[in-house]
């Protein structure tokens, strides 16, 4: 893989553990690279932890390309496999009508509007909530 | 239609990922400048990832040209990806949903072409593919009070 070591988006996405549940915060725009790692990094803490789900924050994403789309796709299909689910939050409204009209309907993700909803889905820990929110340096 | 083309405003490698950023931001930051409503910037930017990204992968390296164009008053960017990869040799399958010669998912290409208003393609076996797209600052004027 190619890549210049210059840039902050390149490199590991923080994949935090919330009880079962691991959450993944996406933010700008990001290398080919870092997104197949990400797929690499979701798979390996999922399969040597009880993880029962996984969300994806996508609510700092300007855009989702059929590359990241696949990707999205991919850690859907892998997370079920290790008996566990995927959740992508707070899609932007430009992004969802762009994917549909790419002709990407990315079957087998579940959506929610943001976290806190994605983490209610998957019936986390009611008490892991404001972590969460702590975690990602969120105002309340 | 008769278009006036302004100058190419920039000509942007596309050899590495790196690259695929850069061309996304660029054309983002152009889209916006050109007073391109968030949903039009976006679907632009990401025909243009698409189209980047087979100019990367399926034919070696290229580059992106960018020019502001208007036509009637309205605003619009081209943009064309070139690379002097194998060409496509089926177009018509290669436009196609699912269509892949590699491991993607095959909508990269038809895609972009639903995301902007324009697009041409010219592709030679063993030269070359070329893929010219041009969207319009097509937001309508904002509403005014009711008369
Ligand atoms: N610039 C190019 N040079 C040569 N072949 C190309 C080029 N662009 C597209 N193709 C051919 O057309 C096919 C379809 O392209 P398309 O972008 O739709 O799908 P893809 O790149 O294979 O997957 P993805 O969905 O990830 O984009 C490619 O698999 C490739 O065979
Ligand atoms: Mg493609």
């Amino acid at each position: 893989m190619t890549g210049a070591a210059t840039s902050p988006f390149e490199g590991h996405v923080p994949v935090l553990r919330l009880g079962g549940v691991l959450l993944v915060t996406l933010q700008g725009d990001l290398y080919d690279s870092t997104a197949e790692q990400l797929q690499q990094d979701i798979g390996e803490t999922a399969a040597d932890s009880a993880v029962t789900g996984v969300v994806i924050d996508l609510s700092g994403v300007e855009i989702v390309d059929s590359f990241m789309g696949r990707v999205l796709s991919d850690v859907a299909a892998m997370t079920r496999l290790l008996a566990a689910q995927t959740v992508v939050a707070g899609m932007r409204p430009a992004v969802a009508i762009t994917l549909v009209e790419l002709g990407l309907t990315l079957p087998g993700l579940r959506t929610a509007l943001n976290t806190e909803e994605a983490l209610r889905l998957l019936g986390a820990e009611v008490a892991a909530l404001p972590r969460a929110g702590r975690a990602r340096g969120e105002s309340p | 239609m008769t278009h006036s083309t302004g100058s190419v405003s920039a000509c942007l490698p596309i050899n590495s990922d790196l690259d695929l950023v850069r061309v996304r931001q660029h054309v983002r930051q152009m889209t916006a400048q050109l007073g391109f409503g968030l949903v039009e910037q976006t679907k632009l930017v990401t025909a243009a990832s698409e189209l980047a990204r087979n100019a990367l992968v399926h034919g070696g390296g290229g580059q992106m040209e960018c020019t502001s164009v208007s036509s009637g008053g309205i605003q619009g960017l081209r943009l064309v990806f070139s690379d002097q990869g194998p060409g496509i040799v089926d177009l018509d399958q290669a436009l196609s949903d699912g269509y892949t010669s590699g491991e993607g998912l095959g909508m990269g290409l038809g895609g972009a072409r639903r995301l902007v208003h324009e697009f041409s393609i010219d592709s030679r076996r063993g030269i070359g593919t070329t893929v010219t797209v041009t969207s319009w600052n097509s937001r309508p004027p904002r509403p005014r009070e009711a008369p």
